[in-house]
């Protein structure tokens, strides 16, 4: 095992394959997740939950090695005490309340009943499941099976938190609580991998991207260095001005801006570039000129549902 | 070789074994109320019981003398034989160890357990505590019934014969042949339920081997739990018919020698079990 597998603040995959029978799961993946938000991004199939399950130990590499914050889930004492992970199988062992869930997997940590119990009434009040902990679980609402799943995944504190689909279920109120949980936990600097489909929601929580398709790693790293990475495609950028009609057509003067619409308030305009670097330089003159009034610059297209779109070429929010 | 032993004690001192006690302690109470406090589990408390209550029912309606305990003392010890060992143990035992493992695959809920700070081997060994105690409680809370029931209706005649007769010795035969029979048939089912998605069709296989046995070469009766516990049973039934298969006198085998026997291969199967739970993997899809 190298010591670059074995990175105490990272979780690393070094040349990571996974094949089930002939069926490729993940393909020579090498990668090195920082604290922070992370967010699993690829279409169904394309090997996000493996991902997940190999860096728990739920199922094994063909060839590689996985270290999660320089433990590997053989020593599954050190390992699952830094790690918690709320996986997307909506089922639950049989016949057991919410709280009993919480409660005996605090207790197989070893803990004695009363931290037990401090720490169940915590994370059942974290995900705001502190009235239905005694019902029991088959009785849940999906979104309610999802919370407690969380609710058990945090509860005895990991350093380090997997979440497969975690918004699935969740009534839009709810996920917004998850999503502001996530962006705590990720600002404490915990480790917080998830995958999700609901991009446009975990675009605004997450540090880095790992965009995964067909088993294959195409790209990973800060959203914005992923985009600028995906040069064949223009980047668009939206600007805000009080003559988008006058700016659009001097943009077009220079030949890498290759389209410009008008924003729906006439307020501003989208333009394209193949080269934003030469862009912003034009940009800045014009604002210099004095004859247009810029009021604001956002780019408009380098969210995680953009990326998705252009490298994997689905809407991300739909697959 | 005195530094590799010296390493070794060290190591196997420095182990967590109270935490891996307390997890072990908690995830057999887990699994006691789950496995023996469900309706599913009811079918096995018929298993257990169906004998009690027909001799229950030979207590209420037949006449009891003394000259007839002899012949309960056979019937007897025919149901421990042919009914527990051959049938309701094993069958209860396949209802029981194959779902602790192989139910919790179907039921997809056998990753929250791999998920958990326990090593496999606790988990799976704790698996198989929770089984057997649940298959104890069963099936000896039954026999005790079982005999309490047979012999009671023969008044003092029949507690002289269980207290200070041949029936005390025998008593106690049945109560060690019942847990080693549940320990024995536990271990095979819950390695079973690791090895195939439905292990029915290996447990006849096995039903079969046991059944054959008695007629097998001395080296391939070892690898059989009924055929240790034959060499403990207290009162010799002639088989007739297709029971002569099951009452083949083979070579004789002290009563410790067979209590050995049996509990080190349970050993070897429950230490290939712990082996083959390291390498688990959760494909809830494939099951």
């Amino acid at each position: 095992m190298s010591d670059h597998a074995a990175t105490p603040d990272r979780i690393q995959f070094e040349n990571v394959s996974k094949f089930y029978g002939e069926v490729l799961g993940v393909n020579k993946v090498t990668l090195s997740i920082p604290p922070g938000v992370t967010t699993l991004v690829g279409p169904n199939g394309s090997g996000k939950t493996t991902l997940m399950n190999l860096m728990t130990g739920l199922v094994q590499p063909s060839s590689g090695t996985i270290s999660v914050l320089g433990l590997f889930p053989g020593n599954a004492t050190e390992f699952f005490r830094a790690v918690g992970y709320c996986t997307q199988f909506d089922s639950f062992p049989r016949g057991l309340s919410g709280w009993q869930f919480v409660f005996d997997s605090l207790m197989l940590h070893g803990m004695d009943k009363m931290d037990a119990f401090r720490l169940t009434v915590e994370a059942l009040d974290r995900v705001q499941l502190g009235d239905a902990a005694g019902r029991p679980i088959a009785s849940y609402s999906k979104g309610m099976r999802q919370k407690i799943r969380l609710a058990q995944a945090i509860a005895h504190h990991p350093r380090v938190l997997i979440l497969d689909e975690p918004l699935n279920g969740l009534d839009p109120m709810a996920r917004a609580e998850s999503l502001t949980l996530f962006e705590e936990l990720g600002r404490q600097g915990m480790h917080l991998v998830i995958s999700s489909h609901i991009l446009d929601e975990v675009d605004r929580i997450s540090d880095r991207v790992v965009l995964i398709t067909g088993g294959y790693l195409i790209a990973e790293g800060n959203i914005q260095q992923v985009r600028q990475e995906v040069r064949d495609k223009p980047m668009q950028v939206l600007i805000r001005c009080d003559h988008p009609e006058l700016l659009a057509s001097r943009m077009f003067s220079i030949n890498h801006c290759v389209e410009a619409r008008l924003h729906a308030d006439g307020q501003g305009v989208f333009l394209r570039t193949g080269d934003i670097d030469q862009f912003y330089s034009m940009l800045n003159g014009i604002a210099a000129e004095g004859l247009i009034k810029i009021n604001a610059v956002a780019p408009a297209d380098d969210d995680a549902n953009a990326i998705y779109q252009y490298l994997i070429g689905s809407d991300g929010s739909a697959s | 070789m005195a530094d590799t032993a010296a390493s070794f004690s060290r190591s196997f001192a420095q182990q967590p074994w109270g935490l891996w006690r307390r997890q072990a302690a908690r995830l057999t109470l887990i699994e006691v109320r789950r496995n023996l406090f469900s309706w599913k589990a009811s079918w096995i408390y018929f298993l257990a019981f169906i004998p009690t209550l027909l001799i229950f029912l030979h207590a209420l309606i037949d006449r009891h003398f003394v000259e007839g305990i002899s012949d309960d003392t056979n019937v007897l010890a025919g149901i421990v034989e042919f009914y527990y060992v051959r049938l309701g143990i094993f069958f209860g035992c396949l209802g029981i160890f194959s779902r602790l493992i192989r139910g919790e695959m179907i039921e997809r809920s056998l990753h929250f357990y791999l998920l958990s700070p326990v090593r496999r081997e606790i988990l799976l060994l704790s698996k198989f505590a929770a089984g057997s105690i649940s298959a104890l409680l069963l099936f000896e809370t039954a026999m005790l019934a079982n005999i309490a029931l047979m012999y009671g209706p023969f008044g003092a005649a029949g507690r002289d014969y269980v207290f200070h007769g041949p029936g005390l010795g025998q008593s106690e035969a049945y109560l060690v042949i019942i847990p080693l029979a549940c320990l024995g048939y536990g271990a095979v089912f819950l390695l079973l339920s690791m090895m195939f998605k439905n292990p029915t069709p290996a447990a006849m296989l096995v039903l079969g081997w046991e059944a054959i046995n008695p007629v097998l070469p001395s080296v391939l009766q070892k690898i059989s739990v009924a055929s240790y516990l034959r060499h403990l049973m207290p009162v010799n039934i002639p088989g007739e018919g297709i029971f002569a298969l099951l009452t083949v006198e083979t070579e004789p085998v002290s009563g410790w020698a067979a209590c050995l026997g049996l509990l080190m291969l349970i050993a070897v199967v429950l230490t290939y079990s712990c082996y083959r739970i390291r390498r688990l993997e959760i494909r809830y899809t494939t099951e």
